[in-house]
């Protein structure tokens, strides 16, 4: 620790900190462009300057050490002025030279009223401008169908360059010229490649990078902000909704330390007009092969007329992917009073026991624990398209120090150097009979991690997968008392918190794919699973938000709030109970999904014990305490499931592992009604066919 | 110094691949740096990349220098972009850099831009006949011999606009001309020869162990010696200094003088290595034969002793006798009967030059 004086207070600072860091300690601001707490220090552009004793020059105290500083003659600490005279002029310096090429264009700038020139112009700069030639010019380049470019507006803070390079891991973007000539583009002027591009937009301090799709549309002051998570993958990332009126404008990444930093990825980013496109907004019923808008009372007059005649044993309920735990614990409350053991929320198949134990599906590590990790192992996984976020904690600790990665699976571009391994399960019994190198590596290391993807569940050989890498997990020592080595990669938002709940088949039932098979049932109800084709033969209430899949297939549609028209729970991948907000009202007669089972359990005769979300809660809570630990991860016996899993056995056949998410811009049924994903992802295809010849 | 960018399209060849030559010095460059390091390589290996592709950079030359060392496009072009050196379109078949900043500036540089507008038209374009294109570029560090020009890889120096005329028309003609100064200078030395350093002494090791001599003479007899030399005296000055310089507290360049010609001469050494002897030989091959105005006398001892350790005499010389001197840059020891002229002396300075190919710089 280090004395230093600041503005007269003394602080005490650890050496290592820069000055900028210790004015902060100190409570003093210092305004800043390219300095970013997540990035690598630039220190270009000049604007932290602050005094410092004894120096000759003001100091740039974002790129200056605390331990560079030398004490006074006498021995006194080193003092820093960031209220001084020569600060002040300095500041006023920088901020003259950054606005001499800068456009006076605020008021049709998307970047006015959160820019952090406005704002440090009107804080530390000076009124007028003495330059008197003219601006420089800059052509707009185009870097992707995300981000917009105003070239004019750059000042070459050089943050978006870092953010790709760094934590992004694809460096698309980099400065070409010097001097008064430099420029920032992507080579050539390619789209940028990165699934997280949307974050350069966010990091620029000027608007010389906006978010294209909804350029020219939101001021920052008409927007109500409401704080919630994600559902686009199972990472639950913290976002903040922008409503303007009812109608959720954009998108934008919240700081939470445990999931997401201050990251989120472009399809959590803008899914928002999917929000509004092909939105189920009144109840359907078919009638002679097409479907008529009806009212709530004849779309609930049907389904009890169907229901009540129904043998419970024909009837099932499925579970889709962005269902809330509230909703999936109304349905399973429904069915448990039907008599209704069809129950399964594995949409996509997983081989999955809840009774495992939630080791055996969740990501046992969390995602803060992947920095502890020293070798990681994936199996039949992509994490950067299947949970981008998590991907980027793993190439964050890449980057602390680089690690032995290892990939069974589809040969892939990870951001961070890995070891390609092999395709399919051979490649995992091979590291598992230690006749693999990398079954060294695992073993050599302290903390080794295991991760599995639902790519390599989702198949008939599922159980023998989860039960190999579960049994290699055990060998290599990934699961002791202290480190939780073996996780589970969902995908799907509702999926934890489905089986959670236990939403999978009881005594006798059938399971997701047999409930699909054409004639399986009389009666299928469906919470919002759009992925899997349902055969022909059932009567089938479809729930969900959007005009997809499911509700194609539908005999009713009972249309339901999205995940940012309703407060409810969701449980993502580590197993941490998160709650959405509503910034909005679901469109026309869509209603809360809670709200609709509870409507319908009365039509059936079958009242469910709640008519508030509160009520709702208190039984959910009652039944299952763990949803009551908000932001929390409930603690759960690894040692004991990875035990329970290994012992399974089963032989797996030798196709290779797929991954779980084939296109990763249209996961979901909010993805694909998305214009802007659309393009998104057949930008990606054209790229990937590029990549491929 | 506009915005760089990439050729346009048409002007870009299909494809780019090193030669196998250059594929293997390439490889050379690359090996110079530790693993993980190999983008370090990236600025050698761009202007290999330019030399083989007739002075310019292709898009392709960058993707094959990125391939290569495993870099990102965009890393690449960021180093292309930024260096004025890397010429991102076509050039003529001369090259021409012309410095504008500001000690060529003040020295003329103007003119020559002016001239070389009148001559070529705006810069950055090939002229009709594809032998010319210029560029005006930040300082290429050959100041004291403003203003300057970099055509291909040689400086001329001292340029007006009449001599840089002249030079263009030799050069387009395929006529050998002279490079560095255009005037007749020695490298930086001042117009008009040497006038300082010129005191014989310094050079034929007569001083070697004076300073040591002195010192002891002194501790011996504490009398002022008075009516000494100007050198002598400045050596008993050295000598009695309050603060006398301290060559062990130096830095540690001040030790490197102990491997040079004099002091390998003074050992029984040949006093200029072999391998200097070659690059100083690879030296006067260059397409533009230079002159070597020598214009001291040391220079002249030195050839003289040069001639004899080709001879094998080297070995024998006593060892006190005086040291040879280092060859000038470039020197050569087998100057062709043309250029045979007589060695001159410190006191005349040589304004012709002494390859009868080169520019009459008086006559223009």
């Amino acid at each position: 620790m280090t004395k230093l004086i600041v503005d007269g207070t003394e602080v005490d600072v650890p050496a290592e900190y820069t000055l900028l860091q210790a004015c902060e300690v100190a409570g003093a601001e210092i305004p800043r462009f390219c300095f970013h707490e997540r990035l690598s220090i630039a220190g270009n552009c000049r604007m932290c300057l602050v005094e410092l004793k004894g120096a000759p020059k003001p100091v740039a105290s974002c790129a200056y050490a605390v331990k560079d500083c030398r004490p006074g003659p006498n021995g006194e600490p080193p003092e820093i002025l960031t209220r001084s005279g020569t600060t002040k002029k300095a500041r006023e310096g920088v901020m003259e030279f950054l606005l001499i090429n800068h456009p006076l264009d605020c008021p049709i700038c998307d970047q006015g009223g959160h820019c952090d020139l406005q704002d440090q112009a009107m804080a530390y700069g000076v009124d007028s401008t003495r330059y008197g030639e003219n601006k420089r010019a800059v052509e707009e380049k185009y870097i992707g169908p995300l981000v917009r470019t105003a070239m004019n507006r750059c000042i070459h803070c050089t943050r978006c360059v870092r953010f790709l390079a760094e934590v992004a891991g694809v460096p698309d973007l980099g400065a070409i010229g010097r001097g008064e000539d430099m420029e920032i583009t992507s080579y050539l002027e390619s789209a940028m490649g990165s699934e997280l591009q949307g974050n350069v937009a966010d990091l620029c301090p000027v608007g010389a990078l906006v978010h294209k799709p909804q350029s020219y549309e939101v001021r920052p002051w008409e927007l109500s902000k409401t704080e919630s998570i994600d559902v686009m993958d199972a990472v639950g990332c913290a976002i903040r909704v922008d409503a303007r009126g009812r109608e959720v404008m954009q998108i934008e990444p919240r700081v939470n330390e445990d999931i997401n930093e201050e990251w989120i990825s472009d399809k959590t980013r803008h899914a928002v007009d999917g929000l509004r496109a092909q939105r189920l907004d009144r109840p359907y019923l078919r009638e002679n092969g097409r479907l008529r808008p009806a009212s709530w009372g004849e779309a609930f007059a049907a389904i009890a007329a169907k229901t009540k005649s129904a043998d419970p044993k024909r009837v099932g309920a499925i579970v889709g992917d962005l269902a809330a735990v509230e909703e999936i614990y109304a349905l399973k409350t429904l069915m448990g009073s039907l008599g209704v053991t069809n129950l399964d929320c594995r949409q996509a198949g997983e081989a999955i026991d809840p009774a495992w134990g939630r080791a055996a599906y969740a990501f046992n590590p969390t995602i803060p624990g992947i920095e502890d990790a020293d070798a990681i192992l994936l199996v039949g996984t992509n994490p950067r398209l299947e949970a981008s976020l998590l991907n980027v904690r793993i190439r964050k600790r890449w980057r602390m120090a680089p690690l032995a990665v290892g990939l069974i699976g589809e040969a892939v571009d990870l951001t961070y150097p890995h070891t390609y391994l092999g395709a399919g399960p051979e490649t995992l019994a091979d590291i598992a009979a230690g006749r693999h190198s990398f079954s060294e590596v695992l073993k050599g290391a302290s903390r080794p991690l295991v991760i599995v993807g639902t790519g390599a569940l989702s198949r008939p050989d599922g159980a023998a997968i989860l039960a190999a890498a579960a049994k290699l997990a055990k060998d290599v020592g990934a699961v002791t008392s202290e480190w939780n080595g073996f996780a589970v990669l969902q995908t799907a938002a509702a999926r934890v918190g489905a089986l959670d709940l236990g939403f999978v088949p009881g005594e006798g039932g059938l399971d997701f794919a047999a409930m699909a098979e054409p004639g399986a049932l009389d009666v299928l109800f469906n919470l919002g699973a759009d992925e899997v084709e349902i055969g022909a033969g059932a009567f089938v209430i479809y729930q969900g938000t959007h005009g997809d899949r499911g509700a194609t297939r539908a005999d009713v549609i009972l249309p339901g709030a999205a995940y940012t028209e309703k407060n409810a729970t969701f449980v993502n991948l580590e197993g941490r109970v998160q709650t959405t907000n509503r910034a909005g009202f679901p469109p026309g007669d869509a209603r809360e999904d809670w709200a609709i089972l509870r409507a319908l359990s009365d039509v059936l005769g079958k009242r469910l014990a709640f008519d508030s979300l509160g009520a709702l809660r208190r039984a959910l809570y009652a039944e299952y305490p763990h949803f009551a630990a908000l932001d929390a991860v409930a603690p759960v016996d690894v040692a004991a499931t990875v035990e329970t899993l290994a012992g399974l056995g089963g032989e797996a056949n030798r196709s290779s592992f797929a991954s779980a998410v084939p296109d990763f811009y249209l996961t979901n049924a909010i993805a694909r009604a998305s214009r802007v994903l659309a393009e998104c992802s057949s930008l990606a295809r054209t790229r990937g066919l590029e990549a491929a010849e | 110094m506009a915005n760089r960018r990439l050729a346009p399209a048409a002007e870009q060849p299909a494809s780019f691949a090193f030669s196998s030559e250059n594929a293997d010095w390439a490889k050379g460059q690359i090996e110079k740096y530790p693993e993980g390091r190999q983008a370090s390589a990236v600025i050698p290996l761009l202007w290999k990349a330019q030399e083989q592709n007739g002075g310019w950079l292709p898009q392709k030359a960058i993707e094959a220098v990125a391939a290569e060392l495993g870099m990102p496009h965009i890393r690449v072009l960021e180093v292309a972009t930024f260096y004025t050196m890397f010429a991102l379109e076509p050039v003529g078949r001369f090259w021409i850099q012309l410095c504008g900043t500001v000690p060529c500036d003040s020295c003329g540089a103007r003119e020559l831009k002016d001239y070389l507008h009148e001559r070529l038209g705006a810069p950055g374009h090939v002229s009709a006949d594809g032998n010319f294109s210029w560029l005006e570029v930040e300082c290429l560090g050959a100041c004291c011999n403003a203003p300057m020009a970099q055509i291909n890889q040689d400086y001329y120096e001292d340029l007006t606009p009449d001599l840089l005329g002249t030079l263009m028309d030799d050069l387009a003609a395929g006529r050998p001309v002279k490079v560095g100064s255009q005037v007749g200078r020695t490298s930086s030395e001042p117009k008009g020869g040497a006038d300082t350093l010129t005191d014989a002494t310094l050079f034929d090791g007569s001083r070697v162990g004076a300073w040591r001599k002195r010192f002891e003479e002194h501790a011996a007899d504490d009398t002022t010696s008075e009516g000494k030399s100007e050198a002598a005296s400045s050596e008993q000055r050295a000598a009695t200094d309050p603060k006398p310089a301290k060559p062990d507290a130096g830095r540690a360049a001040a030790s490197s003088a102990s491997d040079g010609p004099a002091q390998r001469s003074a050992g029984g050494e040949e006093p200029v290595k072999a391998g200097d002897k070659a690059d100083a030989a690879d030296a006067t091959d260059s397409k533009a034969q230079p002159g070597h105005p020598t214009a001291d006398a040391g220079v002249t001892v030195a050839r003289a002793e040069a001639a004899g350790a080709e001879a094998g005499t080297q070995s024998d010389l006593p060892r006190d006798e005086p040291p040879p001197q280092p060859l000038a840059s470039g020197a050569s020891e087998d100057l062709g009967p043309d250029d045979a002229t007589p060695p001159p002396t410190a006191a005349k300075p040589r304004k012709t030059a002494p390859n009868p190919g080169a520019p009459k710089t008086e006559g223009n």
